[in-house]
């Protein structure tokens, strides 16, 4: 990526000339705001990040009825997870001499670890010293692996990066369709769920072929995609990115799931769950922090979920809340060791395409975006709100969305479907898209470098209008605090109570012995503290 | 008798494009192929003006085909859900002359259906595209109850806020889900001898009043529809079961 970091003489953005003072303040501001969430977050665990815990100490599987493995060990263990649950779980490691497997079958048939009697502290520690440094290596290996095959194909890699979705709800029909994209031109695959997993409090077992709108997230669909679309990689040298969904009830085991069958992008966003699905705002905030660890252990790029925002509200009036949940979600992920190139910022296109010079509209708040966070890959998502059955109308508006999006140097680039509003996208649907997203991108690849903007013209002014809007907000929200600026709808026009919505009764107060070896493990090699 | 036939430049000339994609290997053979299945679907002419490789084993075809098949446009039956919307003040006032109270509707996005698009651009105060939401019109009383609400959470509420209409928006319609979650409802509330006490009606992309009425609601309305055309069948119906 292009990097154009602010010199140290520069008062303004290069382009849209925003003063660096204002965008430091935003910046100080959303510290503020996630400095007092942070603080709760830090002391408590919930039963997710428990069990993403035992999952990346080895715990797998799922009894008859389907119940995974660590649902069954966390759900008999309600009264000991203040203390940490993987103790127990390594404690049944030691005493047995069993491998992972082993114990896990024994789980699934019934065998209750929690009434084990718990032995020597120095060996548990011992057993959870060799567990990680286990794990430490699989997961450094997808990494090496990653980055050689990107450095190895790199010659053929273009910016912004053609993001498309699968969603046939059968795993072995999205692989088809996925390398059958990612052959027309596609980088990074989006495998969508089913509806309605993000409600799940749990995380379904083994390869899947149902599901509404898409399949489940399994951890054995993540590995069945990841050898596909390798595959498809290898031949058309290139590397080809895996997506999937961070978020509800389970964001910190989608992400250990993630980083062991190296998924290279998740959707993980600090709110979504709150706003969107009516998540406790406790549960997300703590779980979010947990998930983002994991993911920036493994170098996995994450893509915030500011698009929702404009289904909901108006994409013009509340350009800001975009720009302000951009801030915050920044901050959040610092804080949970992410570096600025692992932070996909979302945000969209989705102005009413009646609305006179609109185009400079969406051009200018892109733009803003792209100079405000240089050195992230932003996320660019296209028109669905004002998408209707008219596909031609539609691929025309794609067709602005996509000069948008490379006029203004965005990364990933969620291509618009001329079907949307109709069906999930049809083969051609996807090759149509592909074929016009290549098109635009060559045609005016170096535009930006070409032009420049007057400086009380409509685009630089509505940039500075925008950015100053946000940092009201930000000031608004840092006085009155985070949770109650959610309580009171400053967000997606969405109000959610502080103790409502689904999952609070899974959070848990940490107790002063926590055990996590996990946590440390992340903590430390991420410098957290 | 009115036949009509589809019209290119020139007046049953039967012209139409058609795009498709065919699980065949891009070439010759595929192209042929291609033209020979339109044929085999009875259009007289069929030019492949373009084709494209979508993969390995798949080819997508752009074709403009002729065909002789006309219709009797006369013969054709149609009842769309309202004639004319009414505008919000128009509603307004005929709540206020017609019914005398407010008029309750409660909505929701049902069964696994985790889209609200459909339900806030009808119900949200702000509506969609410059069209108000019901939420905005001083005579109802509407409660929007959001995405993902099983069918008996919805009738429950609708029994307890005393609700005139129920409304239910589906836009996930992938396998025929939206079908079978519909089937579901009706189902419930006849079985709890309901069915007459609400205004019934279901929106969504894939939703036309044919459809919703064969499913057994009162209305059904597609895609372009706003807040206006939704209110004026409710009020219409509801003045028409407080005549009888």
């Amino acid at each position: 990526m292009k990097t154009r970091k602010a010199k140290k003489n520069l008062k303004k953005t290069e382009i849209l000339g925003l003063e660096f003072k204002k965008i430091e303040k935003a910046r100080k501001l959303s510290d503020g705001i996630t400095a007092n969430v942070q603080k709760y977050i830090n002391l408590h665990t919930t039963t997710t990040i428990e069990r993403a815990t035992l999952r990346l100490l080895g715990a797998d599987g799922a009894d008859k009825n389907g119940v995974p493995v660590p649902n069954i060990i966390v759900d008999k263990m309600k009264d000991k997870i203040s203390e940490g649950v993987s103790k127990y779980y390594l404690n049944a490691l030691v005493k047995s001499g069993k491998t992972p497997g082993e114990l896990n079958n024994e789980i699934a048939n019934g065998l209750d670890i929690s009434k084990m009697e718990l032995g020597d502290e120095s060996k548990i520690k011992s057993k959870a010293k060799e567990m990680v440094e286990a794990l430490d290596k699989r997961l450094s290996e997808n990494v090496k692996f990653r980055n050689q095959k990107i450095k190895e194909y790199s010659s053929n890699e273009k910016k912004p990066w053609i993001y498309v979705i699968v969603a046939t709800g059968n795993i072995y029909e999205d692989v088809k369709q996925a390398q059958a994209a990612a052959m027309e031109g596609a980088d990074i695959i989006a495998v969508i769920r089913t509806t309605a997993q993000s409600l799940l409090d749990y995380v379904p077992y083994g390869a899947t072929t149902e599901g509404f709108g898409g399949t489940y997230a399994t951890q054995e669909n993540f590995r069945i995609m990841r050898k596909a679309l390798d595959e498809v990689g290898d031949k058309l040298k290139r590397y080809i990115r895996l997506v999937n969904y961070c978020s509800g009830l389970c964001m910190p085991e989608i992400a250990a799931m993630g980083a062991m069958e190296r998924l290279d992008m998740m959707l993980n966003d600090s709110m979504y769950g709150i706003l969107f699905r009516d998540i406790n705002m406790y549960r997300t905030f703590t779980d979010q922090f947990f998930s983002r660890m994991i993911n920036a252990s493994v170098e996995i790029i994450i893509n915030t979920g500011e698009d929702n925002y404009l289904t909901t509200s108006d994409a013009v009036e509340k350009a800001h809340t975009v720009l302000t949940s951009q801030f915050i979600n920044e901050s959040f992920a610092k804080r949970a060791g992410m570096k600025e190139d692992l932070i996909g910022l979302g945000h969209a296109f989705e102005m009413n395409p009646d609305i006179k010079n609109g185009f400079l509209l969406e051009f200018s708040q892109a733009l803003m975006a792209r100079e405000i966070f240089p050195l992230h890959p932003l996320k660019y998502m296209p028109p669905t709100k004002f998408m209707t059955g008219d596909i031609f109308k539609g691929y025309a508006m794609n067709t602005m969305f996509n000069f948008v999006t490379k006029a203004t140097n965005q990364t990933i680039q969620l291509l618009g479907m001329l079907t949307e509003a109709i069906h999930t996208p049809y083969l051609q649907d996807r090759f149509l898209a592909i074929e016009n997203a290549k098109y635009v991108h060559n045609n005016i690849a170096d535009f930006l470098g070409e032009v420049s903007f007057k400086k009380d013209g409509i685009i630089v002014k509505r940039a500075k209008q925008v950015l100053d809007e946000s940092v009201k907000m930000l000031e608004e929200v840092n006085k009155i605090g985070l949770f109650d600026a959610i309580e009171k709808g400053m967000f997606a026009d969405v109000k959610r109570p502080k103790d409502g919505g689904k999952g609070f009764e899974g959070v848990f107060e940490k107790s002063e012995d926590y055990f996590n070896p996990i946590e440390d493990y992340l903590k430390n090699k991420l410098k957290i503290r | 008798m009115n036949l009509v036939k589809p019209y290119g430049d020139t007046l049953n000339d039967g012209a139409m494009q058609i795009s498709f994609t065919l699980p065949v290997p891009f070439g010759g053979k595929a192209k042929e192929c291609a033209k020979l299945y339109l044929e085999k679907l009875g259009f007289k002419k069929a030019d492949i003006v373009h084709m494209a490789e979508l993969s390995e084993s798949f080819s997508f075809f752009v074709a403009y085909v002729k065909t002789d098949v006309s219709i009797d446009y006369d013969s054709v039956e149609f009842t769309p859900a309202i004639d004319k919307a009414m505008s919000m003040d128009e509603v307004n006032a005929f709540i206020k002359e017609k019914i005398k109270r407010k008029v309750v509707v409660v909505g929701a996005a049902t069964g696994f259906d985790a889209h609200t698009v459909g339900i806030d651009a009808i119900m949200n105060m702000k509506g969609y595209n410059h069209h108000f939401g019901l939420e905005r019109y001083p005579m109802i009383e509407a409660m929007n109850m959001g995405a993902q609400v099983p069918n008996e959470k919805l009738i429950e509420t609708a029994k307890k806020i005393n609700a005139d209409a129920i409304l239910i928006s589906q836009i996930v319609t992938q396998k025929d889900s939206h079908i079978k979650n519909l089937t579901n409802f009706i189902e419930l509330i006849e079985a709890e001898k309901l069915r007459d006490k609400f205004v019934l009606i279901v929106g969504g992309p894939r939703i036309n009043n044919k459809l919703a009425l064969e499913l057994g609601f009162d209305a059904g309305f597609g895609p372009g529809t706003y807040a206006e055309d939704v209110a004026t069948f409710i009020v219409k119906k509801l003045y028409e079961k407080k005549v009888k």
